[in-house]
């Protein structure tokens, strides 16, 4: 086939395009991954037992707000990088801030406490399983979002699969913030972070196979 | 690396496709095969300079942009740069061919640096090596009926609806995935 040919293929019964779609797409992905990791949390983990007295304390909120502006971040990056000749730039802070934040939160606290204190308040009693439930947490999401952005064009595979892993880390993080029992910055900042980290770096793996277009 | 064109706001180029492109998005056929001849004059002549040692690939890569460029319609923003756009396309074509033909040596020559793809218009085809035409008769039928009746025979989605007892709605899903079955089809022969 000559080129022309292929344009007039191309030319021929084009419909109008659908602008609200890839909108769509995302608040669908966002719907089905949250509420996936809402389910599994409450299926596999269950709710903390002590959720209606934790909902009245303000670091409760802190740390969900933590997970929930990661994933704001991440989402936003997502709708940049998915769209060719969109430069992300300095809206990667979006996702770097509460990271930032909560480190800084950690190191204060860390600091007005005993030496000998520190490390149980890192490790807190849940270290050895948090990140693995989180990277578990995140598998609604993960797909959901990779199906969302598999419809657009990312001329960057490897780190739009990486902010996929870590939208879904972020929000699994939201669902499991309702399990959770850690309200310690030294322990979330740390192990939180990790869990979101997990998907990110599969993410990374399979973005260069999966998002090719 | 600062061009006049760079200085003086968009192209004459950049405002004629962009406002063809965009009256295309909106559903007018005419325009936006406007907009396509105009752009493969334009990518034709932005691959061969960088092509200069696979000049008898450019026509192929050409024909798989185009095709990438129709199917990615619905991810163009209209307040960014049609150039911008088309570039990020384009240069991603071009990386996968690269890393397909492992001309490593075409990947130091920094692409950014050549992001005026509107410049100088190129219409002098040359001989696909690869007959897009073949590889659509290797697909699927859902995947092909649609294109054909729909694109190549000029039915109306109505009347290729009833002709294949497929609903219109599948229809028009059909020539749309049958065109990303048709890319993908074209990335695994190069």
């Amino acid at each position: 086939m000559k080129t022309d040919d292929l344009i007039s293929l191309l030319a021929s019964e084009a419909p109008a395009i659908d602008r609200r779609q890839p909108t769509r797409r995302y608040a669908l992905a966002v719907v089905a991954g949250l509420g996936g990791a809402l389910l599994l949390m409450a299926v596999l983990l269950g709710l903390r037992p002590d959720i209606a007295e934790a909902i009245r304390l303000p670091m409760f909120w802190w740390r969900m707000g933590y997970a929930a502006s990661i994933a704001a971040g991440a989402l936003w990056a997502l709708s940049r990088l998915a769209r060719p000749g969109l430069r992300v730039g300095p809206r990667w802070s979006a996702i770097a801030l509460p990271i930032f934040l909560a480190w800084l939160a950690a190191a204060t606290i860390l600091a007005g406490t005993l030496a000998d204190e520190r490390i149980p308040l890192v490790l807190g009693h849940t270290w050895k399983v948090c990140a693995i439930l989180i990277a578990t947490l995140s598998t609604p999401a993960f797909v959901a979002m990779l199906y969302a952005v598999r419809g657009m064009a990312p001329t960057r595979p490897r780190t739009t699969g990486a902010t996929i892993g870590l939208f879904a880390g972020a929000t699994a993080t939201v669902a499991y913030c309702l399990h959770c029992p850690e309200m310690a910055p030294p322990f979330w900042s740390v192990w939180y972070l990790t869990g979101m980290l997990i998907p990110a770096l599969v993410g990374a793996v399979i973005g260069p196979r999966v998002l090719r277009w | 690396m600062m061009t006049p064109m760079d200085t003086s706001g968009p192209s004459a180029a950049e405002i004629e496709l962009r406002g063809r492109f965009v009256a295309g998005l909106r559903g007018d056929a005419s325009e936006y095969r406007r907009f396509l001849d105009g752009l493969t004059g334009f990518l034709r002549a932005y691959l061969r300079r960088r092509l200069p040692r696979a000049q008898d690939d450019v026509e192929d890569i050409l024909q798989e942009t185009l095709l990438a460029v129709h199917n990615a319609r619905h991810t163009y923003r209209e307040d960014q740069p049609l150039t911008a756009w088309v570039h990020a396309i384009a240069r991603y074509k071009l990386m996968d061919f690269f890393r397909a033909h492992a001309r490593r040596e075409a990947l130091h020559d920094p692409l950014e640096e050549d992001a005026n793809i509107f410049v100088a218009p190129d219409t002098e085809p040359a001989n696909a090596r690869r007959d897009v035409g073949r590889l659509l008769e290797t697909l699927p039928d859902r995947h092909r009926l649609p294109i054909e009746m729909v694109k190549l025979q000029g039915l109306s989605v109505a009347e290729a609806a009833q002709r294949s007892g497929m609903s219109e709605s599948a229809v028009k899903v059909g020539v749309h995935r049958g065109l990303k079955a048709l890319a993908a089809s074209l990335r695994g022969s190069t």
